[in-house]
């Protein structure tokens, strides 16, 4: 049974190696990728459900005694972000058979990405500051390898801007490491939660708390730190693009979470003000640059920024609804921010552009994409019944129960400026008479093939879905927000197991 | 000891962000080395500074040096020496493509 | 780089280097070494070469594509980590054989893995930049 904790960390990683070693053709890497993609979801799916049965799961590696070991947790929050990583995952590499060129393939596209899912969820499941600072480290490499792939000019640039920004970070999170090392002795993160509360020096503490989320705050693009973002991800290719958008920046989220509900919780007043300031502003500010834009990635790109800001603010808050509510915001999100980019991906095949102005008509040629559009978009906006209301509603809700009318009111006008950018690329791409022809490499496609829609279409299917049968996933969040804010079961688990 | 310890990471540092926040990429490289240097040095100091002490623990001394922030100290090197050599492929890369190695990619202008 | 003191000196310290990396690369069984400066070494060895006799040569002398070889010791790391599993163990958990005096265990596969896995990447990330 703690073989299922290791299990999608490794099989993503054998079936990278598989696929270099054997040197695939084209279709058959693409098949191998699919059937890598099957077998992670089966596997997480499967660590779900044991950690629904026995709560938290720990598994020490090479059997080291507590707390010198590295251990992998999986509690509630875990294993639902590991499950959502195989969805975007399996939808991202049955899209991509048709999208990644051959040029790209031999660059080593499905290694890279099949190492980033295993680093992501080795971030996921960790239980240890330092082993988390390693898997970051190893989503950066896979990521910059899969940005350099090709590489014409304007997306080199952005690659640099993005290393340095990540590097910066990593300079942050060892530098508060070693911090903490100092401080406590110890690395383990549930050893953490109590010895963290012991160290008389509390003014030290703070400091390598808030050079932690500095740290995160970089890697998942809070205010002020975002401008990597939208400089990067409009340049990548569809899928790749469309996984990043999705899990990346929710990497850093989760880091967030996890520290800041089991480790520093003993300067709220500062630490979580901080974020629940930092959250405001990056909701505000991503949302305002939004609108400014007329390119379909450049929008969506801003809107994860203010996305972001929605999940932070509910760990702001910091009760167990809130959290319950960042949960169910990170579920919805990936789905819809992934699934939103491989549309935007589908459109250009459509009409030939990224750019709104030069799109339109696509209501009258493509009545499945204009479904495959509408779904994710007015469930980003925080339509009823889809997923992103409840997603928004429990935030907001949060928001007002523990009396901060205001960041209430702000989230919520800031989702009524959502839906100004999504009707914004509705009535362009969709609605309005299809412009001028225009001069575009990319000959217009009128049939989209199956391969393309199929992960589009299953993908609104889940917001569908998530958003009809609130009810389970809500109980779920529910316990994983009680999990979060009273963490006595998992420091137990891991400090009893060993 | 601590004393001039603590003046050379603060140098180190101070370096660092001078040079990141140069335009070109080189010397945004070199400060990112440095910087990375000095919290490398940091972490490794966390053990506490010792003199003369077993590495591993040995039968003939009680105390032996922290062997852990060793271990830390060699994997941040580890990745930050691969972090290095992308960084260093990607800014060569970038140079020769753009033909100059401002950060943004724009051409000087000239004076 | 033409330079015949530095070319007649490679040809006599790459076979010592690469000698000598495998000396570390067993020696971290129980000493100070192991697999990570074994691979620093080889691949100073392989930098010094490049140098001199080009990339095109080091290749050729490899044999071998330096991805393969890091994905290989990828490969041979992790499956160091299995046969703890049979020993009811976690996974990684290090399993030692006696043969005759010599006693030899899974942390040995392991560090041949990282230093296959090292040596391919220094060597991939050698060739990106000599080429260039």
């Amino acid at each position: 049974m703690n073989l299922l904790l290791i299990l999608p960390i490794l099989l993503p990683m054998v079936m990278a190696m598989i696929s270099v070693l054997t040197g695939l053709d084209r279709a058959r890497s693409g098949m191998l990728a699919v059937f890598g993609a099957l077998l992670h979801l089966c596997a997480s799916g499967f660590l779900l459900a044991t950690v629904v049965d026995h709560q938290v799961l720990v598994l020490w590696m090479g059997n080291w005694p507590a707390p010198a070991g590295i251990c992998l947790v999986a509690d509630y929050l875990s294993a639902a972000m590991v499950l959502i990583t195989s969805v975007i995952y399996l939808a991202v590499m049955v899209y991509s058979g048709k999208e990644i060129t051959p040029h790209q393939r031999r660059s080593g596209y499905y290694p890279l990405m099949q190492f980033l899912t295993a680093a992501i969820c080795g971030a996921f499941l960790t239980g240890d500051l330092f082993n988390l600072y390693v898997w970051f480290e190893l989503i950066l490499m896979a990521s910059f390898g899969i940005m350099i792939m090709e590489n014409p000019g304007s997306r080199l640039t952005s690659a640099v801007k993005y290393v340095t920004m990540n590097l910066l970070s990593t300079v942050f999170l060892i530098m508060a490491i070693g911090l903490i090392y100092g401080l406590t002795g110890t690395l383990n993160m549930a050893d953490l939660h109590e010895k963290v509360a012991q160290v008389d020096n509390t003014a030290l503490v703070t400091g390598a708390a808030l050079l932690l989320m500095m740290a995160f705050a970089i890697k998942s693009a809070l205010f002020p730190l975002f401008f990597w973002l939208p400089a990067t991800y409009h340049t990548l290719p569809v899928p790749v693009a469309a996984f990043f958008a999705g899990m990346l920046t929710k990497v850093g989220v989760y880091a967030l979470i996890r520290l800041f509900t089991l480790v520093f919780v003993t300067d709220v007043a500062v630490t979580h003000t901080l974020l629940m300031v930092m959250a405001v502003l990056t909701m505000v500010s991503g949302v305002a640059a939004a609108a400014s834009q007329m390119d379909i990635r450049r929008i969506l790109s801003f809107h994860i920024i203010s996305q972001v800001g929605y999940m932070v603010l509910g760990l702001a808050v910091f009760t167990p609804l809130a959290l319950a509510g960042t949960l169910v915001y990170l579920i919805h999100h990936i789905i819809v921010k992934a699934n939103l980019f491989l549309v935007s991906g589908l459109i250009q095949r459509a009409t030939g552009s990224f750019d709104l102005k030069q799109t339109g008509g696509l209501y009258q040629t493509h009545g499945l994409l204009s479904l495959g559009f509408f779904i994710p978009a007015f469930s980003l906006a925080g339509f009823p019944p889809l997923s992103g209301f409840w997603a928004k509603l429990l935030i907001i809700y949060a928001c007002l129960e523990a009396g901060h009318y205001f960041l209430g009111a702000t989230a919520a006008v800031v989702g009524l400026m959502t839906v100004f950018s999504m009707i914004k690329i509705w009535t362009e791409a969709f609605w309005k008479k299809k412009a001028l022809p225009v001069d575009s490499p990319v000959e217009p496609l009128v049939d989209i093939p199956f391969q393309l829609m199929g992960p589009v279409l299953c993908l609104c299917l889940l917001t569908v879905l998530i958003g009809v049968f609130m009810e389970p996933v809500l109980k779920f969040a529910l316990v994983a927000g009680e999990q979060l804010m009273s963490p006595h079961q998992y420091v137990l688990a891991v400090k009893g197991g060993g | 000891m601590e004393l001039l310890i603590s003046a050379c990471l603060g140098v180190m540092i101070a370096c660092g962000v001078y040079l990141l926040l140069r335009a070109r990429t080189f010397s945004v490289v070199l400060g990112l080395i440095l910087m990375s240097f000095a919290v490398n040095f940091f972490l490794f100091i966390t053990g506490r500074l010792h003199t003369d002490l077993p590495a591993i623990i040995s039968p003939d001394r009680s105390i032996y040096a922290d062997p852990l922030p060793q271990a830390l100290v060699l994997t941040a090197i580890v990745i930050g020496f691969a972090m290095t050599a992308f960084v260093v492929v990607l800014a060569l890369r970038a140079g020769r493509e753009l033909e100059t190695d401002h950060v943004d990619g724009k051409p000087e202008k000239t004076q | 780089m033409q330079s015949i003191i530095l070319k007649t000196a490679t040809r006599l310290m790459v076979g010592l280097m690469l000698v000598f990396a495998v000396y570390l690369l067993l020696r971290g069984h129980h000493e100070p070494g192991g697999g990570f400066v074994a691979a620093l070494v080889s691949g100073t060895a392989f930098a010094l070469f490049a140098i001199t006799e080009g990339p095109a040569q080091l290749r050729r002398a490899i044999r071998v594509r330096p991805s393969v070889i890091a994905m290989t010791g990828l490969a041979v790391a992790a499956a160091a980590g299995f046969p703890a599993l049979f020993a009811g163990m976690p996974y990684l958990t290090g399993i030692w054989w006696k043969i005759g005096e010599i006693s030899l265990g899974t942390p040995l596969i392991f560090d041949v893995g990282v230093f296959l896995a090292v040596l391919g990447a220094i060597v991939s990330l050698l060739l990106a930049l000599e080429e260039n």
